[in-house]
């Protein structure tokens, strides 16, 4: 169990910067997870805390203990990866055990710990298999078993759960905050899913670039957008983003955008929050439907609004159709301004 | 036989394919047979003739030609210079292909490493490979040389290399070495490179040391291509001819000459045909039975 604090850390693969001033503390215990678009140098900050990559500049702690000397079996961290890394030529019980085979330990002692494992994971009828002989989901589960089979300070996860099928990757997803719950070790993952991010983590970091855009609370990160980049990343399915400019004459908006008359600005919606009804006024947004798109539990509509695409969300019992034209209520309070130049969040 | 077309041969084939037997009448079969009859012509029948010619006594200079049965087989055994053959082939494998495995996999394991430079001394380490090997075997025995060879100049020693029965296999060994370890190395490099990083990165993770790695990792993974690498050196060396040839020709007094070698003077320098057949069907069986061993292995390792 530890904290990690990294400090001033700038990764470059020669002219590139990949990980730029990048300070944060990830408390003892924490699920945190970095979260960004592929490139963004989420997965080279796992490998610098497993020590498979030096930083260029400044430095880590573990509880307070810099260790950038330190080589990746020193460090006492687990990591998952992306690919699971399993050794082909090993069995299951042989992949397990395989940290514990390192130190040498008794056989005996072995023995019990991948039992151990065996039985947290169900992986026990599968332990003299040889990696090709097990389905994706049981392949994760042993890379998860070498993982937990000694108790680190610090589990990496690299986008341990992309591999699965979406109805798998849901399973496993709970499994691994219950096992998170149980362990209380702190944790650190990397994904491009944002909604995985959200479910999993204590507290998440958006990476666009090589920077932390916002890191907090998801909640929070989802409430409160920093910036454009964090706004249409974060939400699913992602926010509209209208151009201020276009909003001028919608008379129920005006006490919002008043107050940002000297700038211009970039709007933001949730789709959540646009209700779409087949009759209105014109204090709202009249568009022509696209397209609707029902997925179960809702009922998203895609409209056109003076050449731009809107998708708001119908209420039960409406009836639209595509091709007809509908309403689509934009609620003031829910907006989220930016400023159109730098991208940042405006107001509160 | 249906009469019936199947549909999947295309209308020019059919008149072929109705009168003739069920296995020839399959249309592979048909496309295949170019190139089985070329391969019978120039492998097995050559093949069978050199089999049937060691059942003789020919010598043609003396108009002898005879059937003679296992006689020349009998022979063989008795025959002191092959045992002595024999024994130089297998000394001259077994060195040489130990070396060239262990030199060329370290060699192979350096050169997958990142660092600079990288490429060029991956092309280097090729230029004895690609040097033809008279020109080299003629290089090494300039090298070689008593009186004016660099080797004897730079370890001040007065060496008959190729000269004394002691030094002139083990001449001929490293000259094979020499010439032979980058292509073990290339191989190797590229078996090393099917092994995903991740597998290094997650047991470097899991504490392990980097000669922990290569004994539980790299060596296994890697076993396949070194039993490929086996196959292809111990064939070559087991039949080796012309390095050898050109650096010592057989001597001094026949104690770098192997099996080829033998079977090469015994037929074409005192044209002992039946003899000298034996000889090399011996060579054929003897490569055909270490290559049943590697394939079998191989298969093994595979399941």
């Amino acid at each position: 169990m530890a904290e990690i604090k990294f400090q001033g850390i700038e990764k470059r693969f020669k002219d590139v910067v990949v990980v730029k001033d990048l300070n944060l503390t990830i408390e003892d215990r924490e699920f945190f997870t970095f979260v960004g678009p592929s490139g963004c140098g989420k997965s080279t900050i796992l490998s610098i805390v497993a020590g498979l990559e030096e930083v260029s500049s400044g430095t880590i702690y573990f509880d307070g203990v810099p260790i950038n000397g330190l080589s990746p079996g020193e460090r006492d961290v687990a990591m998952v990866f992306q690919s699971y890394a399993l050794y082909p030529h090993m069995s299951v019980y042989e992949n397990i055990s395989f940290p514990l085979r390192v130190k040498k330990l008794p056989k005996e002692r072995i023995d019990a710990e991948v039992n151990r494992v065996a039985a947290i994971l169900d992986l026990e009828p599968l332990l003299k298999r040889k990696p090709k002989e097990l389905s994706g989901g049981q392949r994760q589960r042993v890379a998860l078993g070498r993982a937990l089979i000694r108790k680190p300070r610090v589990f990496l996860m690299d986008e341990p759960l992309s591999n699965l099928d979406a109805r798998l990757r849901i399973e496993m997803r709970a499994e691994l905050k219950q096992l998170h719950r149980e362990l209380q070790i702190t944790t650190v993952y990397v994904t491009h899913d944002q909604e995985e991010a959200m479910v999993l983590s204590d507290r998440i970091a958006i990476l666009y670039q090589g920077k932390i855009q916002q890191c907090g609370h998801p909640m929070e990160v989802y409430a409160k957008p920093a910036n454009l980049f964090v706004a249409g990343f974060i939400g699913s399915p992602p926010i509209n983003i209208i151009d201020g400019s276009l909003l001028k004459d919608i008379a129920i908006l005006d006490p919002v955008l008043k107050r940002f008359e000297k700038t211009d600005i970039i709007v933001g919606i949730r789709p959540s929050d646009v209700v779409v009804s087949a009759q209105g006024d014109e204090t709202v947004l009249e568009g022509e439907v696209l397209l609707l798109e029902p997925t179960g539990s809702d009922m998203w509509v895609d409209g056109l609004w003076k050449e731009i695409k809107i998708k708001g969300r119908v209420l039960a019992g409406e009836k639209i159709t595509p091709g007809t034209r509908a309403f689509f209520k934009i609620p003031f309070e829910k907006l989220h301004i930016f400023d159109k130049s730098t991208g940042n969040r405006l107001g509160n | 036989m249906s009469r019936k077309r199947n549909p999947k041969i295309p209308p020019f084939l059919s008149p072929i394919q109705s009168g003739m037997p069920q296995v020839l009448g399959k249309p592979h079969f048909f496309f295949l047979a170019p190139a089985l009859l070329i391969l019978a012509g120039v492998t097995l029948y050559p093949l069978f003739y050199v089999l049937w010619l060691s059942l003789h006594r020919r010598l043609i200079i003396f108009n002898i030609s005879k059937f003679v049965g296992l006689e020349n087989y009998g022979f063989l055994l008795r025959d002191e210079r092959f045992w002595n053959a024999l024994y130089n082939t297998v000394y001259f494998t077994g060195a040489s292909v130990f070396l060239e495995l262990t030199l060329g996999l370290g060699a192979a394991v350096l050169l997958n490493r990142a660092f600079k430079g990288k490429g060029i001394m991956r092309s280097i380490i090729l230029i004895p490979w690609v040097i033809p090997t008279v020109v080299s075997a003629r290089m090494w025995e300039w090298m070689y040389n008593p009186d004016y060879g660099i080797l004897n100049y730079l370890f001040e020693a007065n060496i008959n290399w190729l000269g004394s029965p002691f030094w002139a296999l083990n001449a001929a060994v490293f000259m094979d070495v020499w010439k032979t370890t980058p292509f073990v190395a290339l191989l190797l490099m590229a078996g090393l490179q099917t092994i995903p990083v991740d597998l290094y990165q997650a047991a470097r993770v899991d504490g392990a040391s980097n000669w922990y790695i290569f004994k539980r990792i790299t060596l296994p993974l890697l076993k396949p291509m070194i039993l490929i690498v086996l196959i292809f050196r111990t064939l070559d060396a087991f039949r080796v001819f012309d390095a050898i040839y050109v650096l010592t020709g057989g001597g001094p007094a026949n104690t770098t000459e192997t099996l080829s070698i033998y079977a090469y003077k015994t037929l074409f320098q005192t044209l002992q045909f039946g003899y000298g057949s034996a000889i090399a069907v011996t060579v054929f069986f003897s490569v055909a039975i270490i290559t049943i061993f590697y394939v079998k292995l191989l298969r093994r390792e595979r399941e």
